[in-house]
């Protein structure tokens, strides 16, 4: 009895490894992806309401696109550094180009057209990936750092607040996306990652787009519009 | 078990083997495009264009184009199944009302009446 139970439990095991369609006919990771996805999108909407709600009601500086003097006459200007920004947004925007060829890499690996050529390796696309999400971290402390030299904390003022927690949030999904990247090149350096793996790099993909998207708007939101 | 989900599985390999991903050519010039609605969005910062009211619905709605295209060629939603698009969409329209109706709730867009 135990034996048996035993073989059902390895077959049990051995068709959850090699098969993960639903009854949709969809792969289960694929489809918890997108419904992550769509978790993450209301968590970012909240986020990104309480910023515009709080949005010039700040009754003291340093301010976002606006001159500040304060009752002792000390002059602030306006926070935000548009250039600095607009060097990480490319940063992030070129990241999504460099995840899709990580992934085309691992799809069509051994296909003629990426046997030995650098389209076709996958380790050099995601640690290229990896690193450009680690440049983006390094200009949010940038310019984290800089807004607290300048006198903003996350306790200053509304926009301080609303400010540091809506791109803190996105920073750390960063960094979450930075540290799977990393696990993946690790497999791949260990073993390889074959097209069979590429649902693991696929996921990973969608979930780093997301992560980019997130920051399109909050580009828009946060830093261009007045 | 496996044969429950046989059906299920031929079915999602028909459905990937009809929907192709884009080319590295389509690729390339999805980022030029990013690329350059981005320069554009920064140059119109610093034009006197900044001080029209049509400046923010113009920001928007480039945010927008990004944002579309990102989602329908690299997450490849354009060529993936519909229940991705449900699960992605409905969320993010649910996330767009909310935004709206509090912005109107705390009086930070224009009353419609």
């Amino acid at each position: 009895m135990a034996t048996a139970v035993t073989h059902e439990a390895h077959e049990a095991h051995d068709t959850h490894e090699h098969v993960h369609y639903t009854s949709t006919g969809l792969d289960n990771r694929k489809v918890a992806i997108w419904a992550f996805i769509g978790s993450e999108c209301m968590l970012f909407a909240s986020l990104i309401s309480t910023y515009l709600i709080y949005k010039g009601r700040s009754r003291v500086g340093p301010l976002p696109h606006e001159i500040w003097t304060s009752p002792s006459g000390q002059i602030f200007q306006p926070i935000l550094n548009i250039p600095v920004t607009s060097a990480s947004t490319f940063v992030l925007l070129m990241s999504s180009l460099v995840m899709v060829l990580a992934l085309a890499a691992v799809e069509n690996r051994g296909k003629p057209g990426y046997v030995g050529t650098l389209l076709g390796n996958s380790k050099f696309w995601l640690a290229a990936t990896a690193l450009m999400g680690a440049t983006f971290l390094g200009f949010q402390a940038y310019e984290f750092t800089s807004f607290v030299h300048e006198g903003l904390t996350i306790k200053t003022n509304l926009f301080g607040s609303s400010f540091f927690t809506l791109t803190g949030f996105h920073g750390a999904h960063v960094t979450a996306g930075v540290l799977w990247l990393l696990t993946l090149l690790a497999i791949d350096i260990k073993r390889g990652l074959t097209p069979k793996d590429a649902i693991l790099v696929d996921i990973c993909a969608l979930y780093w787009h997301f992560v980019d998207v997130v920051w399109i708007a909050i580009f828009t939101l946060v830093y261009l519009i007045k | 078990m496996s044969d429950h989900h046989a059906p299920g599985a031929a079915a999602a390999q028909e459905e990937h083997e009809e929907h192709e991903h884009p080319s590295w050519k389509q690729y390339k010039w999805v980022a030029l495009i990013l690329l350059v609605i981005t320069v554009v969005e920064v140059w119109v910062y610093y034009t006197p264009f900044a001080k029209s009211p049509y400046f923010n619905p113009f920001l928007i709605t480039m945010s927008a184009v990004k944002f579309g295209i990102v989602v329908q060629m690299y997450m490849h939603l354009k060529y993936d199944h519909k229940l991705f698009r449900a699960l992605f969409f409905g969320p993010l329209l649910i996330a767009m009302f909310t935004v709206t109706a509090l912005l109107f709730l705390f009086h930070q867009l224009p009353p419609l009446f």
